[in-house]
């Protein structure tokens, strides 16, 4: 195994966090505010941050920046900063605020965080997030977010997959738009008050460095063509996550790597790259023209009890008609005391494996039926259907919607999909990436989730580092400036720009075959098969050959009508597809070398005797940080992997158990 | 199932447009209309022509992203939004006419695109609560009654689609704003503010080119959210308020 890896990169330096205190990890963040430099007033507005992605993790930091007075240009690719991803999360955010009373702390929200993550986040990192969830419920509440509240008028919550407590708030199904809109509005207060420029329907294309610090973008103004250039003292990314690399998957329609790949390019490390969480409550699949699956909360799973029929040969009858006793509840069975409510990468890892057992229901998809029920029979028996339809009423619609099922009266069907990657840039406690001046939030970094996201945890620390991290940190680096003035002229800016003029001009004059959304769809193939649910070295292998042959005939025979001077956007979907092309083999090599399993990394080879995720602390409790190496034709060569050890202080390496 | 689909083309603002006919065969009643409309691109594509731009991101009908005409119905016959209406929604053999939202507030961009950034700059003049992150109190310093919580979330689940004012025979943005009004109106957090900001936003509202409301109740109607008409009354009531109390 180790000749062949060595074929498919090289191993660097180790590398390390510098920036956390050496304090008691719960002073750690207290002391690095306290250490970080300042900004006088005065001196703010001439200091400038140019932050792409409007999301809760750039929205956030844009409108915070904005506040304490630095000139900030914002940056997305939609029509407008409120449809930014984040608006299309469902079930709700995590706050350690024990309202419940029910034993909840900041440090049982970073135990849990860490345990769910497979212990594979870094520690600091993790215990910050849980630190400052509290204060984002009290912003978000202070901004008129309408969270659930109950009859006293007090804040509601709920719980959610691979915890214990009550700490998830929520507003109905439809907490990321209710959160965006909050961060969107603070936004658009700085926009008026002349500290922020908007920049909507503007995609990045690329990176721009000045002595060995992030000094810019290129983007491009969809509607208009233009490359434009813009400047600043630092940079951040919070351009979501890549988890439309799988074509199918529930992300956006635009969400794409190319913000981050161009900075991974330019030197910026690629942190685990092939974690990808897979999540269990999706409608699913219903034919080949499918452009994007639906994902259904997972809150769904407090009152909807799964399963499949216990014999292959009832799979295809209404499920109302099969029997008590030849139900298998498989959740419920092989984990008595979290039952239904087990985390993410357990209960995706099990509906396959029955329907890989022949026992899924719904339609065939080849030769297996790819669904098992989620079932509110008993829920609405115990009760009442309109107890159900307060709580539920907007997925229950939107399912029937989508599917023309009424679940009220027939079982839904789920299967798991594609969702959320805890993979990304790699970043320092001060959320800088390699690349000084370079900083990364949300979605697109790697650092607080390790190889599974727990439930409601990425809003949380889209928020947490949009409000209350970046902030503190950027202000740090900007107090160490000022920085000279980059000349949006010279030679060194205008080659960039001319770099990705070249790239445009060039996905025009293929003229080839094939359209970008066929290639699109086969990468998707290809990683959904041998870098999904399951992997193992042999179809690593075949599909790092897969892609880099799809790659090749890409750039030979993909077909992008129209022009540069307009909207086109055949050319926006090639430039990223061009990018995921790339990202794909990086995952397959990064899923390749980590020869365990854990979390939503489950390689075939590396489980328990009752089929378990079986982790080697021993050999792999690192992050994988992979340095871009281009060959001489200035594609992907040997990337370079820098290990950061994970050290644990905080928190005891244990193994992980829901049984 | 088979359809034959008159489609709005429009090359830039400038230029004129007109709609264009295509046939589609083998149409899934399970296809959303969207999906509809990738497949037809998919054979303009490879059929070397240019693909038709239309707006979508989530399609799942929150980002408020996609909206078209369809058949003289903003989002089509049912109330939901564009991407959420599937092709079973039609019948075999019927012809469908597909265009931009219409108002001189949204400008075309190109074939189905148009620009709503007016409705940003409502926001902009004061849609939100001033409030700078970290000095926030706790949140349950501030109790806030389960009714008033409610009506505030229902009026914030507008998706700032637009869709009220293509629908709307005067072309107003009213249920949009009203929305918003009745969301931030219906919280403790939003009261301090709740003159000025009704009084700014519809002058902002007036000055992007957006028609008066005279009640005709198509926004409603139309809209994918089910905001209801109260939130114009709310709006009005609001504004006759401010103006009684000089701000
Ligand atoms: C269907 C769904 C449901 C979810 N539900 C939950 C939930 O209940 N709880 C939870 O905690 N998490 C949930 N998540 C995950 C969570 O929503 C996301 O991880 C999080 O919102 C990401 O936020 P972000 O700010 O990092 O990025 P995003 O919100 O994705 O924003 C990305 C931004 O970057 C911009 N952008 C991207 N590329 C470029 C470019 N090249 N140039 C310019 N701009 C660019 C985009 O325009 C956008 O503004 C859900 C995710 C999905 C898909
Ligand atoms: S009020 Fe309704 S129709 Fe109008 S923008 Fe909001 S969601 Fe769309
Ligand atoms: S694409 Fe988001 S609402 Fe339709």
């Amino acid at each position: 195994m180790t000749d062949t890896l060595s074929e498919f990169f090289t191993e660097g330096e180790p590398i390390a966090d510098t920036k956390a205190p050496k304090v008691p990890i719960d002073k750690m963040w207290t002391q690095r505010q306290f250490d970080a430099g300042l900004v006088q007033p005065t001196n703010r507005s001439k200091s400038s941050v140019i932050v792409v992605g409007t999301g809760l993790a750039g929205g956030a930091a844009a409108a915070t920046l904005g506040e304490a007075g630095y000139h900030v240009k914002s940056f997305c690719y939609q029509d407008s900063p409120r449809r930014a991803h984040s608006i299309a999360a469902q079930g709700g955010i995590n706050a350690a605020k024990n309202y419940k009373e029910d034993g909840d702390s900041t440090y049982r929200l970073f135990y849990d965080t860490e345990k769910g993550g497979d212990y594979r986040s870094r520690e600091t990192n993790t215990y910050r997030l849980a630190e400052v969830s509290a204060n984002i419920i009290d912003q978000c509440v202070a901004q008129g977010v309408p969270f659930a509240r109950e009859y006293g008028g007090l804040l509601d919550n709920r719980s959610f997959g691979g915890v214990q407590v009550s700490r998830t708030f929520y507003a109905r199904g439809q907490t990321g738009q209710q959160l965006l809109i909050g961060a969107y509005q603070a936004l658009e207060r700085q926009i008026a008050a002349g500290t922020v420029d908007e920049y909507t329907r503007h995609e990045m294309l690329e990176l721009i460095i000045e002595d060995g610090r992030a000094r810019g973008i290129v983007a491009r103004d969809l509607v208009t063509g233009e490359l434009e250039t813009h400047v600043a003292d630092a940079v951040v990314l919070a351009s979501g996550g890549y988890g439309n690399v799988f074509y199918l998957s529930t992300n956006a329609m635009g969400s794409n790597v190319t913000a981050s790949w161009r900075a991974h390019r330019k030197g910026a490390y690629m942190a685990n790259p092939c974690y990808t969480q897979i999540h269990p409550t999706c409608i699913p699949v219903a034919g080949d023209y499918q452009s994007k699956l639906t994902l259904m909360s997972e809150s769904l799973r407090n009152d909807g009890r799964i399963w499949v029929p216990k014999r292959a040969e009832h799979c295809d009858k209404d499920p109302r008609e099969i029997a008590e006793e030849d139900r298998d509840y498989y959740l419920e069975r092989k984990y008595p005391s979290f039952g239904n409510l087990v985390p993410r990468d357990i209960a995706s890892r099990q509906a396959k494996v029955v329907c890989d057992e022949g026992r899924g229901v719904g339609p065939k998809v080849g030769d297996f039926r790819r669904g098992v029920y989620l079932d509110f029979a008993s829920a609405i028996e115990r009760l009442g259907e309109d107890a159900i339809r307060n709580k539920y009423g907007n997925l229950f619609d939107m399912y029937m919607r989508i599917t023309g099922e009424d679940p009220y009266k027939v079982p839904m069907r789920i299967y798991p999909a594609v969702h959320y990657v805890m993979g990304g840039l790699w970043v320092d406690y001060d959320l800088q990436s390699s690349i000084p001046g370079l900083f990364v939030a949300g979605e697109a970094n790697f650092s607080d989730h390790g190889a599974n996201r727990l439930g409601a945890s990425a809003l949380m620390q889209g928020l947490a580092d949009g409000y209350f991290v970046l902030p503190n940190t950027i202000r740090d680096y900007l107090s160490k400036g000022p920085y000279p003035q980059v000349d949006e002229n010279s030679p060194a800016v205008a080659e960039v720009k001319a770099a990705v003029a070249d790239r445009t001009e060039k996905l025009l004059s293929i003229n080839g075959e094939r359209t970008v959304d066929s290639f699109h769809k086969e990468l998707g193939h290809i990683m959904w098969e041998y870098c999904g649910m399951e992997r193992n070295e042999e179809g690593l292998l075949k599909a790092i050959d897969l892609i880099r042959s799809l790659r090749e005939e890409f750039w030979r025979n993909v077909n992008v009508p129209g022009s540069a001077d307009t909207l086109n956007q055949s050319l926006e979907k090639a430039g990223r597809v061009a990018d995921f092309l790339e990202l794909g083999e990086l995952m397959c090599i990064d899923a390749l070398h980590r020869s365990e399993s854990c979390g939503c990394h489950f390689r075939s080879e590396s489980q328990t005797e009752d089929g378990e995720a079986l982790r080697d602390d021993e050999d792999f409790a690192y992050v994988a940080a992979w340095e871009f190496q281009p060959d001489e034709a200035g594609l992907p060569g040997k990337p370079v992997l820098h290990k950061e050890d994970l050290t644990f202080e905080a928190i005891e390496l244990k193994q992980r158990s829901y049984k | 199932m088979n359809l034959t689909l008159k489609v709005w083309r429009q090359e830039g603002p400038a230029t004129k447009g007109d709609l264009v006919t295509y046939e589609m065969t083998d149409v899934s009643p399970d296809m959303s209309f969207l999906e509809m409309l990738d497949v037809l691109n998919e054979r303009l594509v490879t059929e070397g022509e240019d693909p038709i731009a239309f707006d979508s991101d989530c399609r799942e009908g929150i980002c408020g992203m996609c909206g078209l005409m369809i058949s003289g119905e903003a989002h089509g016959p049912e109330r939901t939004t564009t991407c959420q209406l599937h092709m079973r929604t039609f019948t075999d053999g019927e012809v469908i006419t597909v265009e931009p939202w219409r108002a001189s507030a949204f400008p075309i961009i190109k074939d189905l695109v148009v620009d709503r950034g007016s409705f940003d700059r409502i926001i902009e003049s004061g849609g939100y609560i001033s409030v700078n992150t970290g000095a926030a109190p706790d949140a349950h310093a501030t109790p806030v009654p389960k009714q008033n919580a409610d009506r505030a979330f229902m009026a914030a689940e507008c998706i700032g689609c637009g869709a009220c004012v293509a629908a709307c025979p005067n072309a107003s943005g009213m249920l949009f704003l009203g929305a918003k009004i009745t969301h931030l109106g219906e919280l403790p957090q939003g009261q301090a503010e709740r003159s000025a900001r009704v009084v700014s936003m519809v002058d902002q509202h007036d000055e992007e080119g957006f028609g008066g409301c005279t009640n005709i109740g198509e926004c409603s109607h139309a809209c994918p959210k089910g905001i209801p008409l109260d939130v114009i009354s709310q709006l009005n009531a609001d504004l006759r308020n401010a103006a009684g109390s000089n701000r």
